[in-house]
């Protein structure tokens, strides 16, 4: 227990990867650790290996996957632990360290931390319909994980549903490795595009190739001959007489009721920052009206309002791989002038080409958040869509209570939703949004859950290993 | 019925041999328990403590606990998380899960 590391980064995927890079240049004394079994987080993940052993495989997921290679070949050096599971990050001492427990291999270990870098990275935003909780639901990410890990696909008829560049880029990938689609039903309302028009050209200044590539998929969704439904609501999936997913339901641009049969539905609306670490050591969170979600509050280099914690890549708000890069080297830059290791003058002088990127990305996302509106409806759900997977808590159970529910956690109390193995991450923003909805005041207000350690589940053995490392 | 084929591209991954509910499965070495369940067409892996109904892998990258397992006799393992290994014993997991034999 007595060594103390300059900085303990938390995930390794573009943020935490540059992160690593960073701190490695400056020589700063810095662990990473990471819950997946190989580094490169979900945008790269697996890169490493399917660079070495499948690289036929790159074809089809993409010269920008493909470049995560790069990310996690200038990272080595310092010493990053894979399947390391963070699940507290303690209050800050007298010295200002703090302390991170994680669990790995079976054991709990920690280490002391003069500065750390939450960097783990975001999630699908949660999609209450009904039917979601199916097997044969999952999100789009899902399959994105399951080309890039194992090569695998699902055959048989798969169904797009939602919102977003994340469905075209699956789209592209399912399309260039020939995997049939039966239909995409693109949630988006209409009218978008031309509300967005006046932000193109700042996002074409700002970000002209993460721009490019995302005009190249809508181009290519819409030549690749698959079935394109638009301004689509109310989806629902309905399960067959074996229990799982059978029929998409869904309403068109024009009102009418349509079907589609599908084995696989894959649904997207966004792509939100994954709060447990942020929210563990009790950062401010800002609501963000048009992304629907909370941030973590920061200052320009990234430091939470939990003084030596910063947050880098899109746990500080969903800006994409490209953006978390640049937020993890100039997380890294604050912390290694605030250790002494670095004047102000050589931080800002390294930052600048960094924030230069941030700023462009950002403007792309201000383009993005106009033309993919957050979904209006997570706060009304229908009635007998789950909302809390784990506790199988109903909107309309939600609802009944939520008027006299002070807040999600007195929700907690009342229904038990948020109180499964997924500790909130699957309905905590649509138990906010109802609760907010049935009073009639501000998400901001209602707030969120109280996240407190472990932030994943851990044995009893697992804790108890942490006295006998200490005694050793 | 949902089901997952591998692409055809060779790739030099190794086979690994585990046993699902006692029966032999072949996956492929870098496959989680989750994917090589997908991949083995395993179709719902557990159904829930509230009302039994049965659940898949929704988000196979760790937040939403709908791949929970049982691993080697440990219960509440999160498949999407755990590399798939030879002779590893995986079972689905039925309701609640009761507190873990002692393995040692």
């Amino acid at each position: 227990m007595t060594t103390v590391r300059d900085l303990v980064i938390v995930g390794a995927g573009a943020a935490g990867l540059s992160a690593a890079a960073e701190a490695r240049e400056l020589g700063l004394d810095a662990l990473v650790l990471d819950e997946q079994p190989e580094p490169g987080g979900q945008v790269y993940r697996s890169v490493a290996r399917v660079a070495e052993r499948r690289p036929a495989d790159l074809a089809f997921l993409g010269a920008d996957y493909a470049r995560g290679a790069e990310l996690v070949a200038a990272s080595t050096g310092g010493e990053r632990r894979q399947g390391a599971t963070v699940w507290q990050i303690g209050p800050a001492g007298r010295d200002g360290s703090r302390e991170v427990i994680w669990s790995e291999a079976g054991a709990a270990r920690r280490v002391l931390a003069r500065t750390v870098l939450v960097a783990s990275g975001a999630m699908e935003r949660p999609v209450p319909v009904p039917g979601w909780t199916l097997p044969g639901v999952t999100t789009v990410g899902a399959l994105q994980v399951a080309l890039k890990q194992s090569a695998i696909y699902p055959a048989g008829r798969v169904v797009i549903a939602g919102s977003g560049p994340l469905p075209l880029l699956l789209a592209e990938q399912l399309r260039a490795a020939r995997v049939p689609v039966a239909a995409i039903l693109d949630t988006t309302p209409s009218g978008r595009t031309a509300k967005a028009l006046p932000l193109l050209p700042a996002a074409a200044l700002g970000a002209p190739d993460t721009l490019r590539k995302g005009l190249a998929l809508l181009k290519a969704r819409d030549r690749s001959g698959v079935p394109v439904w638009r301004h689509v609501r109310e989806v629902r999936a309905e399960a067959g007489s074996d229990g799982a997913l059978a029929t998409v339901r869904f309403r068109t641009a024009s009102g009418d009721e349509e079907t589609v049969e599908a084995d696989l539905l894959a649904l997207h609306e966004g792509v939100v920052p994954n709060p447990q670490l942020t929210r563990l050591v009790a950062a401010e969170h800002r609501w963000h009206a048009a992304q629907r979600c909370f941030h973590p509050v920061t200052d320009p280099w990234g430091e939470t309002t939990a003084a030596g914690v910063y947050v880098a890549g899109d746990g500080g708000g969903t800006l994409g791989a490209r953006a978390a890069e640049a937020s993890g080297r100039l997380a890294v830059l604050a912390a290694a002038s605030r250790l002494e290791r670095l004047t102000e003058a050589a931080r800002d002088f390294r930052a600048d080409p960094w924030q230069s990127r941030l700023r462009g990305e950002r403007a792309l996302r201000r383009l993005l958040d106009v033309m993919y509106p957050a979904p209006d409806w997570i706060a009304a759900p229908a009635d007998e869509a789950v909302v809390c997977r784990c506790e199988e808590v109903t909107a309309g159970e939600l609802r009944a209570v939520a008027g006299h529910a002070a807040g999600p956690n007195q929700a907690k109390a009342y229904l038990r939703c948020g109180m499964g193995p997924c500790q909130g991450r699957l309905c905590g923003l649509t138990v906010t949004e109802m609760i907010a909805r049935a009073r009639g005041t501000t998400p901001a207000e209602t707030g969120y859950y109280r996240i407190r350690a472990p932030i994943k589940p851990v044995t009893l053995d697992e804790i108890a290993s942490l006295d006998s490392e200490d005694a050793a | 019925m949902m089901r997952f084929d591998r692409l055809s591209s060779p790739g030099r991954a190794r086979r690994i041999s585990f046993l699902f509910e006692g029966q032999p499965v072949t996956a492929q070495e870098g496959d989680t328990v989750a994917t090589a369940l997908l991949a083995a067409g395993a179709g719902a892996t557990r159904s829930t403590p509230a009302s039994g109904s049965a659940r898949g892998a929704y988000c196979l990258m760790g937040v939403c606990f709908e791949c929970l397992v049982e691993i080697d006799g440990v219960p509440n393992r999160q498949g999407c998380m755990v590399p798939v290994a030879e002779g590893m014993s995986v079972r689905r997991q039925r309701g609640a899960a009761g507190v873990a034999e002692d393995v040692r």
